[in-house]
């Protein structure tokens, strides 16, 4: 079942164009790699799907439902959540006040709200930091709660900009691992990484992308050949 | 690992100093029996309008403190608040326990009418939009001859006390126990409200609101809805102002010193902060009565004077209010660690 379905989706200041004819669907349950040059459209691509810029022209449905266009609250009420490029933790609320604010979608009830926050710090490893401030964390612990509170809102579909950007060597692989376990958990996941042997390892598609338009869109060995992509994109790399 | 989500989940959600609690009710008594063991009229004005100026803080925190949107305008519900009790009263003879309410309305409604349009400003702009729907409430007023244009409203004195018109001649101390009231509730619903899933989602407005939309949360609508719950906190204080002084005008009830000194003593206290409005209000009143007393009419504007010192020590050196020199494991915000 597709969760969700991009097609010919535009997007253009004033004369640029950030995001041109963009198509491409997601199955249900996998996770969706994005890659491109900084500049690509990437993360003006997450914005348009999920409504916090309004798109130009296309098509974007969830599941079956038409979301093109409708505002950012509609679409992760439908269940689409995403985290930020740039981390927009409640700075001055602890982690679990932070969580909290996403679980009191599901939950009404305040100490049920508590417990199903705490469940999933307790998921993304950092129960003990519970009571800290969040400008008191570290970028990866920051990265961590910003998954842990759009998880908190139960989406079946979760849009994160750049897991592993901006974080030390040495925490990469545990936010690796985390983005697996998640997927474990049924979530559908589209990520935007430029780690591109993590994006091979973890993706079940590869949506690449240049001067905001698809130049390829398979499994990540078809893009890891493709031709486009690697001028474009992977040629940079030593890729293997 | 279990048994670590276990114990958090074992853990109170809110701590509960007991040493607090004591305090807190212990002044809360102190209150309530002052005015037994004698206070002069001084005094008792002196505590009416903290208690007053407490809670007119307070709902500038609500919208200010709790959602992030600085109003500069609030004086215009202060003043329906004091018209519509004082008008209804004259008029109809309505008694003013019936007209607060038509207060508080007319002031929700003209929060909604002005918030939805505005609060789509972000900022800055909201703050000169609002400064200016608090001028024009005034120019209004002083033109409008059904509500005595610029002469205001002299409300009609009962020969007798009365509780009814809610009106007092011989002493203060009925009107100091209406105004303790009237601060007391307002402090434990806004206190239950910064506790409650409206409370954390405010805050989520105020701290970010890009993250907020991506959590469900219509910013628009919930800054609307602290918006409308400020209008109705400041309507009761115009409409006990108006039983107060009996005469009202625009002058002093849509007074743009108003909309500022709600500013001044919640910034001083410590915005976004239940108790800090408390705090702000007990420094900054007695200032400005004594400056009144001693330099005399208008405080010489030594009060101001005053006020824009303390302020600028305050933004410099302590820019969460003097709350933030207690403890902070007094404080509910923070928990076990």
């Amino acid at each position: 079942m597709k969760i969700l379905t991009v097609e010919n989706l535009s997007k253009s200041f004033g004369g640029i164009h950030a995001n041109r004819d963009i198509s491409f669907d997601v199955e249900e349950g996998s996770i969706l790699g994005v890659i491109g040059p900084n500049g690509a459209g990437k993360s003006t691509l997450f914005d348009l799907i999920t409504g916090f810029t309004k798109p130009d022209t296309g098509k974007v449905k969830f599941f079956d439902k038409d979301i093109f266009g409708i505002s950012p609250d509609k679409i992760s009420n439908l269940g689409v959540g995403r985290t930020f490029q740039k981390l927009k933790p409640f700075a001055d609320q602890t982690l679990l006040e932070n969580v909290m604010i996403g679980a009191f979608v599901k939950e009404k009830d305040i100490k049920r709200a508590r417990d199903r926050a705490l469940e999933i710090i307790d998921f993304v490893d950092l129960i003990e930091k519970r009571h800290h401030f969040a400008k008191e964390l570290s970028t990866g612990q920051r990265k961590r709660l910003e998954m842990a509170r759009a998880m908190a809102i139960d989406p079946k579909l979760l849009l994160m900009d750049e897991v592993t950007g901006g974080v030390d060597q040495k925490t990469i692989p545990g936010l690796v691992e985390l983005v697996k376990k998640l997927k474990k958990t049924g979530v559908t996941i589209i990520t935007i990484e430029h780690n591109i042997n993590i994006i091979m390892e973890i993706s079940d598609n590869v949506l690449a992308l240049d001067q905001g338009k698809r130049i390829a869109f398979g499994e990540p060995k078809e893009i890891q050949n493709n031709k486009q992509v690697i001028d474009a994109y992977l040629g940079t790399f030593d890729a293997a | 690992m279990d048994t670590k989500l276990e114990i958090a989940k074992s853990e109170p959600i809110w701590n509960t100093n007991n040493k607090v609690i004591s305090i807190i009710t212990g002044l809360i008594i102190l209150l309530f029996v002052l005015p037994v063991f004698g206070m002069n009229s001084f005094y008792l004005h002196l505590f009416i309008m903290i208690f007053m100026h407490a809670v007119m803080a307070q709902s500038w925190n609500v919208i200010a403190g709790f959602s992030g949107q600085i109003s500069l305008g609030h004086g215009a519900f202060f003043g329906i608040g004091a018209y519509a009790t004082s008008f209804f009263y004259m008029e109809y003879g309505i008694t003013p326990w019936v007209s607060i309410f038509f207060g508080m309305f007319v002031s929700a409604i003209f929060a909604v009418l002005i918030g939805i349009p505005m609060l789509r400003l972000s900022g800055h702009y909201f703050a000169i939009a609002t400064l200016l729907i608090g001028i024009s409430f005034q120019v209004v007023f002083q033109r409008w001859d059904l509500v005595g244009a610029a002469s205001g409203l002299w409300v009609t004195m009962t020969p007798e006390d009365s509780w009814s018109a809610l009106q007092f001649h011989r002493s203060k101390v009925p009107y100091y126990y209406v105004f303790l009231i009237f601060f007391l509730i307002t402090f434990f619903l806004v206190w239950l409200l910064s506790r409650s899933k409206l409370g954390y989602r405010l805050r989520a407005v105020r701290d970010d609101p890009q993250a907020a939309l991506s959590l469900c949360i219509n910013v628009s609508n919930y800054k609307i809805i602290a918006y409308v719950i400020s209008a109705m906190i400041m309507a009761p204080m115009g409409s006990l102002f108006a039983q107060y002084i009996l005469i009202i005008d625009p002058d002093r009830v849509f007074n743009i010193e108003i909309s500022i000194i709600v500013l001044l003593i919640t910034v001083l206290g410590g915005i976004g902060n239940v108790w800090g409005p408390i705090i702000g209000a007990a420094i900054l009143v007695p200032i400005s009565e004594y400056s009144r007393i001693y330099l005399g009419g208008t405080g010489g504007a030594v009060d101001l004077i005053f006020y824009g010192l303390i302020l600028m020590i305050i933004c410099i050196f302590r820019p969460n209010g003097l709350i933030s020199f207690i403890p902070k494991d007094i404080l509910e915000r923070k928990k076990q660690r």
